[in-house]
Protein backbone atom coordinates (compact mmCIF):
# COMPACT_ATOMS: atom_id res chain seq x y z
CA UNK A 1 0.00 0.00 0.00
CA UNK A 2 1.30 3.45 -0.82
CA UNK A 3 2.47 5.54 2.09
CA UNK A 4 0.63 8.71 1.06
CA UNK A 5 -2.67 6.87 0.78
CA UNK A 6 -2.07 5.28 4.18
CA UNK A 7 -1.73 8.63 5.89
CA UNK A 8 -5.17 9.75 4.90
CA UNK A 9 -7.00 6.60 5.98
CA UNK A 10 -6.90 7.24 9.73
CA UNK A 11 -8.61 10.35 11.12
CA UNK A 12 -7.41 12.80 13.73
CA UNK A 13 -3.88 13.60 12.60
CA UNK A 14 -4.32 17.36 12.59
CA UNK A 15 -6.29 17.39 15.83
CA UNK A 16 -3.95 15.15 17.82
CA UNK A 17 -0.71 16.70 16.56
CA UNK A 18 -2.11 20.20 16.97
CA UNK A 19 -3.20 19.55 20.53
CA UNK A 20 0.15 17.93 21.34
CA UNK A 21 2.11 20.89 20.02
CA UNK A 22 -0.06 23.54 21.68
CA UNK A 23 -0.03 21.79 25.07
CA UNK A 24 3.73 21.13 24.85
CA UNK A 25 4.39 24.76 23.96
CA UNK A 26 2.20 26.31 26.65
CA UNK A 27 3.26 24.06 29.51
CA UNK A 28 6.89 23.27 28.72
CA UNK A 29 8.54 25.22 25.92
CA UNK A 30 7.27 28.77 26.52
CA UNK A 31 7.90 28.71 30.30
CA UNK A 32 11.42 27.35 29.79
CA UNK A 33 12.04 29.85 27.01
CA UNK A 34 10.71 32.62 29.22
CA UNK A 35 13.25 31.78 31.89
CA UNK A 36 16.13 31.82 29.42
CA UNK A 37 14.85 35.15 28.09
CA UNK A 38 14.73 36.54 31.61
CA UNK A 39 18.44 35.96 32.04
CA UNK A 40 19.17 37.91 28.86
CA UNK A 41 18.53 41.04 30.93
CA UNK A 42 21.46 39.94 33.06
CA UNK A 43 23.95 39.42 30.27
CA UNK A 44 26.41 36.60 29.99
CA UNK A 45 29.08 38.30 32.10
CA UNK A 46 26.80 38.64 35.08
CA UNK A 47 25.55 35.07 34.80
CA UNK A 48 29.13 33.86 34.86
CA UNK A 49 29.84 36.10 37.86
CA UNK A 50 26.90 34.61 39.78
CA UNK A 51 27.71 31.04 38.76
CA UNK A 52 31.37 31.37 39.74
CA UNK A 53 30.83 33.00 43.12
CA UNK A 54 32.39 31.11 46.05
CA UNK A 55 29.11 29.67 47.31
CA UNK A 56 27.82 28.77 43.84
CA UNK A 57 31.08 27.10 42.84
CA UNK A 58 31.16 25.10 46.06
CA UNK A 59 27.54 24.05 45.48
CA UNK A 60 28.33 22.90 41.93
CA UNK A 61 31.31 20.97 43.23
CA UNK A 62 29.23 19.21 45.89
CA UNK A 63 26.34 18.53 43.46
CA UNK A 64 28.46 17.11 40.66
CA UNK A 65 30.95 15.35 42.91
CA UNK A 66 28.28 13.54 44.92
CA UNK A 67 26.28 12.76 41.77
CA UNK A 68 29.34 11.27 40.08
CA UNK A 69 30.24 9.10 43.08
CA UNK A 70 26.63 7.94 43.41
CA UNK A 71 26.48 7.13 39.67
CA UNK A 72 29.70 5.13 39.99
CA UNK A 73 28.37 3.17 42.99
CA UNK A 74 25.19 2.49 41.03
CA UNK A 75 27.15 1.39 37.97
CA UNK A 76 29.07 -1.23 39.98
CA UNK A 77 26.23 -2.52 42.15
CA UNK A 78 23.58 -2.01 39.46
CA UNK A 79 25.57 -4.32 37.17
CA UNK A 80 25.78 -6.94 39.92
CA UNK A 81 22.06 -6.63 40.76
CA UNK A 82 21.00 -6.79 37.10
CA UNK A 83 23.25 -9.82 36.58
CA UNK A 84 21.92 -11.82 39.52
CA UNK A 85 18.32 -10.89 38.67
CA UNK A 86 18.69 -12.16 35.09
CA UNK A 87 21.09 -15.07 35.45
CA UNK A 88 20.65 -16.57 38.90
CA UNK A 89 17.64 -18.02 40.64
CA UNK A 90 17.06 -17.50 44.33
CA UNK A 91 14.00 -17.39 46.59
CA UNK A 92 12.04 -14.15 46.52
CA UNK A 93 13.56 -13.10 43.22
CA UNK A 94 10.36 -11.74 41.66
CA UNK A 95 9.56 -9.73 44.77
CA UNK A 96 13.05 -8.25 44.85
CA UNK A 97 12.85 -7.52 41.13
CA UNK A 98 9.63 -5.56 41.68
CA UNK A 99 11.13 -3.75 44.67
CA UNK A 100 13.98 -2.34 42.56
CA UNK A 101 11.58 0.35 41.32
CA UNK A 102 10.92 1.56 44.88
CA UNK A 103 13.09 4.70 44.52
CA UNK A 104 10.91 5.76 41.55
CA UNK A 105 7.69 5.19 43.48
CA UNK A 106 8.67 6.44 46.93
CA UNK A 107 8.21 10.21 47.33
CA UNK A 108 11.60 11.86 47.69
CA UNK A 109 10.71 13.55 51.00
CA UNK A 110 9.98 10.14 52.52
CA UNK A 111 13.30 8.80 51.26
CA UNK A 112 15.02 11.88 52.65
CA UNK A 113 13.74 11.71 56.23
CA UNK A 114 14.14 7.92 56.33
CA UNK A 115 17.74 7.91 55.15
CA UNK A 116 18.57 10.80 57.50
CA UNK A 117 17.10 8.82 60.41
CA UNK A 118 18.92 5.62 59.40
CA UNK A 119 22.33 7.25 59.01
CA UNK A 120 22.16 9.70 61.95
CA UNK A 121 24.51 8.93 64.83
CA UNK A 122 21.77 7.07 66.72
CA UNK A 123 20.19 5.45 63.63
CA UNK A 124 20.22 1.78 62.68
CA UNK A 125 23.17 2.20 60.33
CA UNK A 126 24.75 5.32 61.79
CA UNK A 127 25.34 3.79 65.22
CA UNK A 128 27.56 1.08 63.70
CA UNK A 129 29.60 3.62 61.75
CA UNK A 130 29.97 6.18 64.55
CA UNK A 131 32.51 4.12 66.61
CA UNK A 132 34.79 4.07 63.56
CA UNK A 133 34.60 7.84 63.30
CA UNK A 134 32.53 7.61 60.11
CA UNK A 135 29.82 10.26 59.90
CA UNK A 136 27.40 10.00 57.00
CA UNK A 137 24.29 12.02 57.86
CA UNK A 138 24.77 15.81 57.72
CA UNK A 139 27.98 15.49 55.69
CA UNK A 140 28.57 15.31 51.90
CA UNK A 141 28.57 11.50 52.26
CA UNK A 142 24.92 11.73 53.26
CA UNK A 143 24.27 13.37 49.89
CA UNK A 144 26.00 10.44 48.18
CA UNK A 145 23.77 7.97 50.08
CA UNK A 146 20.58 9.81 49.08
CA UNK A 147 21.65 10.10 45.44
CA UNK A 148 22.63 6.41 45.33
CA UNK A 149 19.14 5.52 46.51
CA UNK A 150 17.50 7.82 43.95
CA UNK A 151 19.57 6.52 41.04
CA UNK A 152 19.45 2.82 41.91
CA UNK A 153 16.82 1.65 39.36
CA UNK A 154 18.37 3.35 36.32
CA UNK A 155 21.39 1.08 35.83
CA UNK A 156 19.51 -2.09 36.80
CA UNK A 157 16.58 -1.41 34.49
CA UNK A 158 18.76 -0.33 31.57
CA UNK A 159 20.96 -3.41 31.86
CA UNK A 160 18.35 -6.13 32.50
CA UNK A 161 16.93 -6.36 28.95
CA UNK A 162 20.40 -6.14 27.43
CA UNK A 163 21.73 -9.00 29.56
CA UNK A 164 18.61 -11.03 28.71
CA UNK A 165 19.33 -10.50 25.01
CA UNK A 166 22.87 -11.90 25.09
CA UNK A 167 22.66 -15.08 23.08
CA UNK A 168 23.96 -18.14 24.92
CA UNK A 169 25.64 -19.33 21.71
CA UNK A 170 28.11 -16.46 21.94
CA UNK A 171 29.21 -17.45 25.41
CA UNK A 172 29.32 -21.12 24.45
CA UNK A 173 31.48 -20.29 21.44
CA UNK A 174 33.91 -18.34 23.62
CA UNK A 175 34.02 -21.15 26.17
CA UNK A 176 34.52 -23.86 23.55
CA UNK A 177 37.39 -21.85 22.07
CA UNK A 178 39.09 -22.16 25.43
CA UNK A 179 38.23 -18.85 27.09
CA UNK A 180 38.01 -18.85 30.85
CA UNK A 181 34.78 -17.55 32.38
CA UNK A 182 36.50 -14.25 33.25
CA UNK A 183 37.84 -13.90 29.69
CA UNK A 184 34.36 -14.56 28.32
CA UNK A 185 32.96 -11.90 30.61
CA UNK A 186 35.56 -9.22 30.00
CA UNK A 187 35.98 -9.78 26.24
CA UNK A 188 32.51 -10.90 25.12
CA UNK A 189 29.83 -9.96 27.63
CA UNK A 190 31.18 -6.68 28.93
CA UNK A 191 31.64 -5.08 25.47
CA UNK A 192 28.05 -6.07 24.68
CA UNK A 193 26.58 -4.43 27.77
CA UNK A 194 29.06 -1.55 28.06
CA UNK A 195 26.97 1.06 26.21
CA UNK A 196 23.89 0.23 28.29
CA UNK A 197 25.92 0.42 31.50
CA UNK A 198 27.18 3.86 30.50
CA UNK A 199 23.66 4.97 29.53
CA UNK A 200 22.22 3.81 32.85
CA UNK A 201 24.96 5.54 34.84
CA UNK A 202 24.44 8.76 32.86
CA UNK A 203 20.68 8.61 33.53
CA UNK A 204 21.39 8.16 37.24
CA UNK A 205 23.87 11.05 37.17
CA UNK A 206 21.46 13.31 35.33
CA UNK A 207 18.68 12.58 37.83
CA UNK A 208 21.05 13.08 40.77
CA UNK A 209 22.23 16.51 39.61
CA UNK A 210 18.74 17.98 39.84
CA UNK A 211 17.60 16.05 42.92
CA UNK A 212 16.34 18.07 45.86
CA UNK A 213 13.78 16.34 48.10
CA UNK A 214 15.77 13.32 49.24
CA UNK A 215 19.00 15.26 49.72
CA UNK A 216 18.09 18.24 51.89
CA UNK A 217 17.15 16.18 54.95
CA UNK A 218 20.39 14.21 55.12
CA UNK A 219 22.83 16.81 53.77
CA UNK A 220 23.10 19.18 56.72
CA UNK A 221 23.00 21.97 54.13
CA UNK A 222 26.09 23.85 55.30
CA UNK A 223 26.99 26.54 52.76
CA UNK A 224 30.33 25.81 51.01
CA UNK A 225 30.40 22.25 52.42
CA UNK A 226 27.17 20.31 51.95
CA UNK A 227 24.89 22.69 50.07
CA UNK A 228 23.63 21.46 46.70
CA UNK A 229 22.83 23.78 43.80
CA UNK A 230 19.02 23.22 43.83
CA UNK A 231 18.98 24.24 47.50
CA UNK A 232 21.09 27.32 46.74
CA UNK A 233 18.53 28.28 44.08
CA UNK A 234 15.77 28.04 46.67
CA UNK A 235 17.64 30.02 49.30
CA UNK A 236 18.30 32.77 46.74
CA UNK A 237 14.58 32.79 45.95
CA UNK A 238 13.74 33.07 49.64
CA UNK A 239 16.04 36.10 49.88
CA UNK A 240 14.14 37.66 46.94
CA UNK A 241 17.25 37.31 44.75
CA UNK A 242 15.16 36.10 41.82
CA UNK A 243 17.78 37.03 39.22
CA UNK A 244 20.50 35.17 41.10
CA UNK A 245 18.27 32.11 41.38
CA UNK A 246 17.39 32.35 37.68
CA UNK A 247 21.03 32.62 36.65
CA UNK A 248 21.89 29.42 38.53
CA UNK A 249 18.76 27.71 37.17
CA UNK A 250 19.75 28.54 33.59
CA UNK A 251 23.19 27.04 34.16
CA UNK A 252 21.54 23.90 35.57
CA UNK A 253 19.17 23.81 32.61
CA UNK A 254 22.05 24.05 30.14
CA UNK A 255 23.80 21.16 31.89
CA UNK A 256 20.57 19.12 31.81
CA UNK A 257 20.33 19.68 28.04
CA UNK A 258 23.91 18.54 27.53
CA UNK A 259 23.19 15.41 29.58
CA UNK A 260 19.99 14.77 27.63
CA UNK A 261 21.92 15.03 24.35
CA UNK A 262 24.61 12.73 25.75
CA UNK A 263 21.97 10.16 26.71
CA UNK A 264 20.42 10.35 23.24
CA UNK A 265 23.85 9.92 21.64
CA UNK A 266 24.58 6.94 23.89
CA UNK A 267 21.26 5.42 22.88
CA UNK A 268 22.14 5.71 19.18
CA UNK A 269 25.56 4.27 19.82
CA UNK A 270 24.09 1.35 21.74
CA UNK A 271 21.47 0.82 19.02
CA UNK A 272 24.16 0.64 16.35
CA UNK A 273 25.97 -2.04 18.29
CA UNK A 274 22.82 -3.80 19.28
CA UNK A 275 20.82 -4.97 16.26
CA UNK A 276 19.90 -1.39 15.38
CA UNK A 277 17.03 -1.18 17.84
CA UNK A 278 16.61 1.86 20.04
CA UNK A 279 16.21 0.71 23.62
CA UNK A 280 13.41 2.06 25.79
CA UNK A 281 15.02 3.77 28.74
CA UNK A 282 13.76 3.75 32.31
CA UNK A 283 12.64 7.11 33.63
CA UNK A 284 11.54 8.14 37.10
CA UNK B 1 27.47 -30.67 32.04
CA UNK B 2 30.92 -29.49 30.97
CA UNK B 3 29.58 -26.88 28.54
CA UNK B 4 27.35 -25.55 31.32
CA UNK B 5 30.31 -25.16 33.62
CA UNK B 6 32.19 -23.21 30.97
CA UNK B 7 29.39 -20.72 30.51
CA UNK B 8 28.68 -20.24 34.20
CA UNK B 9 30.61 -18.53 36.94
CA UNK B 10 32.32 -20.72 39.53
CA UNK B 11 30.21 -21.36 42.60
CA UNK B 12 32.15 -19.01 44.87
CA UNK B 13 31.79 -16.16 42.36
CA UNK B 14 28.04 -16.74 42.19
CA UNK B 15 27.76 -16.68 45.98
CA UNK B 16 29.90 -13.54 46.15
CA UNK B 17 27.80 -11.71 43.53
CA UNK B 18 24.57 -12.80 45.17
CA UNK B 19 25.63 -11.57 48.59
CA UNK B 20 27.01 -8.28 47.22
CA UNK B 21 23.88 -7.59 45.16
CA UNK B 22 21.37 -8.63 47.78
CA UNK B 23 23.35 -6.88 50.52
CA UNK B 24 23.30 -3.66 48.50
CA UNK B 25 19.55 -3.95 47.94
CA UNK B 26 19.02 -4.71 51.62
CA UNK B 27 20.86 -1.57 52.72
CA UNK B 28 19.38 0.75 50.12
CA UNK B 29 15.83 -0.62 49.71
CA UNK B 30 14.96 -3.04 52.49
CA UNK B 31 16.20 -1.05 55.47
CA UNK B 32 14.60 2.28 54.45
CA UNK B 33 11.26 0.59 53.79
CA UNK B 34 11.41 -1.16 57.14
CA UNK B 35 12.49 2.04 58.91
CA UNK B 36 9.53 4.11 57.63
CA UNK B 37 7.00 1.82 59.25
CA UNK B 38 9.06 1.11 62.38
CA UNK B 39 9.45 4.83 63.06
CA UNK B 40 5.77 5.48 62.34
CA UNK B 41 4.67 2.84 64.86
CA UNK B 42 7.46 3.58 67.37
CA UNK B 43 4.91 4.62 69.97
CA UNK B 44 2.22 2.18 69.04
CA UNK B 45 -0.97 2.22 67.05
CA UNK B 46 -2.88 4.88 69.09
CA UNK B 47 -0.13 7.47 68.63
CA UNK B 48 0.02 6.61 64.93
CA UNK B 49 -3.74 6.96 64.55
CA UNK B 50 -3.76 10.24 66.41
CA UNK B 51 -0.94 11.62 64.24
CA UNK B 52 -2.86 10.79 61.08
CA UNK B 53 -6.10 12.27 62.36
CA UNK B 54 -4.50 15.69 63.00
CA UNK B 55 -6.59 18.20 61.03
CA UNK B 56 -3.52 19.53 59.19
CA UNK B 57 -2.42 16.05 58.15
CA UNK B 58 -5.92 15.28 56.99
CA UNK B 59 -6.20 18.45 54.93
CA UNK B 60 -2.75 17.67 53.45
CA UNK B 61 -3.97 14.23 52.39
CA UNK B 62 -7.09 15.73 50.82
CA UNK B 63 -5.13 18.40 48.92
CA UNK B 64 -2.70 15.74 47.64
CA UNK B 65 -5.58 13.68 46.27
CA UNK B 66 -7.30 16.77 44.83
CA UNK B 67 -4.18 17.82 42.93
CA UNK B 68 -3.71 14.32 41.51
CA UNK B 69 -7.36 14.21 40.42
CA UNK B 70 -7.00 17.61 38.75
CA UNK B 71 -3.79 16.67 36.95
CA UNK B 72 -4.48 13.15 35.66
CA UNK B 73 -7.16 13.99 33.02
CA UNK B 74 -4.72 16.42 31.35
CA UNK B 75 -2.05 13.72 31.32
CA UNK B 76 -4.42 11.16 29.80
CA UNK B 77 -5.67 13.54 27.11
CA UNK B 78 -2.18 14.66 26.17
CA UNK B 79 -0.73 11.15 26.34
CA UNK B 80 -3.35 9.67 24.02
CA UNK B 81 -3.20 12.62 21.58
CA UNK B 82 0.60 12.62 21.39
CA UNK B 83 0.82 8.84 21.02
CA UNK B 84 -1.88 8.83 18.32
CA UNK B 85 -0.07 11.46 16.25
CA UNK B 86 3.38 9.93 16.74
CA UNK B 87 2.54 6.23 16.42
CA UNK B 88 -0.01 6.26 13.61
CA UNK B 89 1.34 8.94 11.26
CA UNK B 90 4.61 9.88 9.62
CA UNK B 91 5.78 13.45 9.80
CA UNK B 92 9.01 15.39 9.91
CA UNK B 93 10.56 16.21 13.28
CA UNK B 94 9.00 13.20 14.99
CA UNK B 95 12.12 12.20 16.90
CA UNK B 96 12.63 15.80 18.00
CA UNK B 97 9.07 15.82 19.32
CA UNK B 98 9.70 12.60 21.27
CA UNK B 99 12.82 14.14 22.80
CA UNK B 100 10.90 17.30 23.74
CA UNK B 101 8.21 15.23 25.47
CA UNK B 102 10.94 13.72 27.66
CA UNK B 103 12.29 17.17 28.51
CA UNK B 104 10.62 17.58 31.95
CA UNK B 105 12.50 14.47 33.16
CA UNK B 106 15.77 16.29 32.53
CA UNK B 107 14.77 19.48 34.34
CA UNK B 108 15.42 19.70 38.09
CA UNK B 109 12.15 19.93 40.04
CA UNK B 110 13.43 23.11 41.68
CA UNK B 111 14.00 24.69 38.26
CA UNK B 112 10.52 23.53 37.21
CA UNK B 113 9.04 25.38 40.16
CA UNK B 114 11.15 28.46 39.48
CA UNK B 115 10.00 28.88 35.87
CA UNK B 116 6.40 29.27 37.05
CA UNK B 117 7.42 31.79 39.72
CA UNK B 118 9.02 33.81 36.92
CA UNK B 119 5.74 33.63 34.96
CA UNK B 120 3.10 34.03 37.65
CA UNK B 121 4.96 35.48 40.69
CA UNK B 122 4.23 39.06 41.81
CA UNK B 123 7.17 40.36 39.74
CA UNK B 124 6.64 37.80 37.01
CA UNK B 125 5.49 38.19 33.42
CA UNK B 126 1.80 37.80 34.23
CA UNK B 127 2.12 38.96 37.86
CA UNK B 128 0.66 42.48 37.49
CA UNK B 129 -2.23 41.21 35.36
CA UNK B 130 -3.07 38.47 37.90
CA UNK B 131 -2.90 40.98 40.73
CA UNK B 132 -5.17 43.41 38.92
CA UNK B 133 -7.74 40.65 38.56
CA UNK B 134 -7.25 39.45 42.13
CA UNK B 135 -6.06 36.01 41.04
CA UNK B 136 -3.45 34.01 42.90
CA UNK B 137 -1.41 31.33 41.18
CA UNK B 138 1.86 31.28 43.08
CA UNK B 139 1.66 30.36 46.78
CA UNK B 140 -1.76 28.93 45.95
CA UNK B 141 -3.25 25.71 44.66
CA UNK B 142 -3.37 26.66 40.93
CA UNK B 143 0.42 27.10 40.89
CA UNK B 144 0.86 23.72 42.56
CA UNK B 145 -1.36 22.11 39.93
CA UNK B 146 0.59 23.74 37.09
CA UNK B 147 3.93 22.66 38.59
CA UNK B 148 2.62 19.10 38.97
CA UNK B 149 1.38 19.14 35.36
CA UNK B 150 4.90 20.05 34.26
CA UNK B 151 6.54 17.33 36.34
CA UNK B 152 4.13 14.56 35.29
CA UNK B 153 3.92 15.68 31.64
CA UNK B 154 5.78 12.77 29.96
CA UNK B 155 4.51 9.75 31.90
CA UNK B 156 1.40 8.65 29.96
CA UNK B 157 2.74 9.63 26.54
CA UNK B 158 5.99 7.72 26.89
CA UNK B 159 4.15 4.53 27.88
CA UNK B 160 1.67 4.79 25.00
CA UNK B 161 4.02 5.81 22.15
CA UNK B 162 6.08 2.58 21.98
CA UNK B 163 2.99 0.45 22.68
CA UNK B 164 0.97 1.99 19.84
CA UNK B 165 3.97 1.90 17.53
CA UNK B 166 4.31 -1.87 17.95
CA UNK B 167 0.56 -2.35 17.51
CA UNK B 168 0.68 -0.63 14.14
CA UNK B 169 -2.38 0.75 12.42
CA UNK B 170 -3.87 -2.29 10.65
CA UNK B 171 -6.77 -2.73 13.06
CA UNK B 172 -7.77 0.94 12.98
CA UNK B 173 -7.55 1.01 9.19
CA UNK B 174 -9.77 -2.05 9.01
CA UNK B 175 -12.31 -0.38 11.30
CA UNK B 176 -12.35 2.81 9.23
CA UNK B 177 -12.57 0.99 5.90
CA UNK B 178 -15.54 -0.98 7.28
CA UNK B 179 -17.27 2.34 7.88
CA UNK B 180 -16.57 3.15 11.51
CA UNK B 181 -16.51 6.81 12.45
CA UNK B 182 -13.41 8.24 14.10
CA UNK B 183 -14.88 8.03 17.58
CA UNK B 184 -16.26 4.52 17.04
CA UNK B 185 -12.81 3.41 15.93
CA UNK B 186 -11.21 5.03 18.96
CA UNK B 187 -13.61 3.66 21.60
CA UNK B 188 -14.00 0.16 20.12
CA UNK B 189 -10.58 -0.57 18.65
CA UNK B 190 -7.85 1.76 19.91
CA UNK B 191 -8.86 2.15 23.55
CA UNK B 192 -9.32 -1.59 24.25
CA UNK B 193 -5.89 -2.18 22.70
CA UNK B 194 -4.09 0.41 24.79
CA UNK B 195 -6.03 0.19 28.06
CA UNK B 196 -3.29 -1.58 30.03
CA UNK B 197 -0.57 0.71 28.76
CA UNK B 198 -2.74 3.72 29.53
CA UNK B 199 -3.38 2.43 33.05
CA UNK B 200 0.34 1.83 33.51
CA UNK B 201 1.15 5.41 32.56
CA UNK B 202 -1.61 6.74 34.81
CA UNK B 203 -0.30 4.72 37.77
CA UNK B 204 3.20 6.15 37.32
CA UNK B 205 1.91 9.69 36.78
CA UNK B 206 -0.30 9.43 39.86
CA UNK B 207 2.58 8.25 42.06
CA UNK B 208 4.68 11.17 40.89
CA UNK B 209 1.83 13.68 41.24
CA UNK B 210 1.10 12.63 44.81
CA UNK B 211 4.75 12.37 45.81
CA UNK B 212 6.26 15.42 44.11
CA UNK B 213 8.23 17.57 46.51
CA UNK B 214 10.73 19.98 44.94
CA UNK B 215 8.62 21.68 42.27
CA UNK B 216 5.53 21.93 44.47
CA UNK B 217 7.60 23.16 47.41
CA UNK B 218 8.92 26.12 45.39
CA UNK B 219 5.49 27.36 44.30
CA UNK B 220 3.45 26.43 47.40
CA UNK B 221 4.53 29.04 49.95
CA UNK B 222 4.03 26.40 52.68
CA UNK B 223 0.77 27.79 54.05
CA UNK B 224 -0.38 25.29 56.66
CA UNK B 225 -3.81 23.81 56.11
CA UNK B 226 -4.00 25.58 52.75
CA UNK B 227 -1.14 24.79 50.39
CA UNK B 228 0.40 21.82 52.15
CA UNK B 229 0.46 18.54 50.30
CA UNK B 230 1.39 15.42 52.19
CA UNK B 231 5.07 15.41 51.13
CA UNK B 232 5.38 19.07 52.16
CA UNK B 233 3.67 18.32 55.46
CA UNK B 234 6.20 15.54 56.08
CA UNK B 235 8.95 18.14 55.83
CA UNK B 236 7.24 20.56 58.23
CA UNK B 237 6.60 17.88 60.87
CA UNK B 238 10.14 16.52 60.53
CA UNK B 239 11.66 19.98 60.96
CA UNK B 240 9.54 20.46 64.08
CA UNK B 241 11.10 17.28 65.51
CA UNK B 242 7.69 15.62 65.41
CA UNK B 243 9.20 12.26 64.47
CA UNK B 244 5.98 10.24 64.96
CA UNK B 245 3.86 12.70 62.98
CA UNK B 246 6.41 12.96 60.16
CA UNK B 247 6.78 9.21 59.80
CA UNK B 248 3.05 8.56 60.17
CA UNK B 249 2.48 10.88 57.20
CA UNK B 250 5.47 9.33 55.43
CA UNK B 251 4.07 5.84 55.99
CA UNK B 252 0.92 6.80 54.06
CA UNK B 253 3.12 7.86 51.14
CA UNK B 254 5.23 4.70 51.47
CA UNK B 255 2.04 2.66 51.35
CA UNK B 256 1.07 4.55 48.20
CA UNK B 257 4.48 3.62 46.75
CA UNK B 258 3.96 -0.06 47.60
CA UNK B 259 0.47 -0.06 46.08
CA UNK B 260 1.98 1.59 43.00
CA UNK B 261 4.61 -1.13 42.71
CA UNK B 262 2.04 -3.91 43.08
CA UNK B 263 -0.34 -2.32 40.55
CA UNK B 264 2.55 -1.76 38.16
CA UNK B 265 3.67 -5.38 38.46
CA UNK B 266 0.15 -6.69 37.89
CA UNK B 267 -0.34 -4.48 34.82
CA UNK B 268 3.07 -5.47 33.44
CA UNK B 269 2.08 -9.11 33.86
CA UNK B 270 -1.26 -8.55 32.07
CA UNK B 271 0.41 -6.70 29.22
CA UNK B 272 2.97 -9.45 28.76
CA UNK B 273 0.23 -12.10 28.73
CA UNK B 274 -1.78 -10.18 26.18
CA UNK B 275 1.14 -9.73 23.80
CA UNK B 276 1.99 -13.42 24.22
CA UNK B 277 -1.57 -14.39 23.35
CA UNK B 278 -1.47 -12.00 20.40
CA UNK B 279 1.80 -13.31 19.03
CA UNK B 280 0.65 -16.91 19.56
CA UNK B 281 -2.43 -16.40 17.37
CA UNK B 282 -0.66 -14.46 14.62
CA UNK B 283 1.03 -16.15 11.66
CA UNK B 284 4.81 -16.42 12.15
CA UNK B 285 5.78 -13.63 9.72
CA UNK B 286 3.87 -11.18 11.90
CA UNK B 287 5.72 -12.12 15.07
CA UNK B 288 9.18 -11.41 13.69
CA UNK B 289 10.02 -7.91 14.82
Amino acid sequence: MAKAANQRVLPGFGLSLGYTLVYLSILILLPLGGMVLKTSSLGLGQIIDIATGDRALAAFRVTFGASAIAALINAVFGLIVAWILVRYSFPGKRLIDALVDLPFALPTAVAGITLATLYAGNGWVGRWLEPFGIKVAYTPWGIVVALTFIGLPFVVRTLQPVIEDIEPEVEEAAASLGASRWQTFSRVIFPAIGPALLTGATLAFSRAVGEYGSVIFIAGNMPLISEITPLLIISKLEQYDVLGATALAVVMLAISFVLLLAINALQWWAANRHRGEIQELPRP
Amino acid sequence: MTSRAATQEPRWVRLLLLSLGLGFLFFFLGLPLLAVFTEAFAQGWPAYREALLEPETRSAILLTIAIAVAVLPFNILFGVAAAWAIAKFDFRGKSLLITLIDLPFAVSPVVAGLIFILLFGSNGTFGPWLQAHDLRVIFAVPGMIIATLFITFPFVARELIPLMQTQGKDEEEAAVSLGASGWQMFWRVTLPNIKWGLLYGVILANARAMGEFGAVSVVSGHIRGETNTLPLHVEILYNEYNQIGAFAAASVLALLALVTLVAKTVVEWRMRRETEMLTATLPPEKTAS
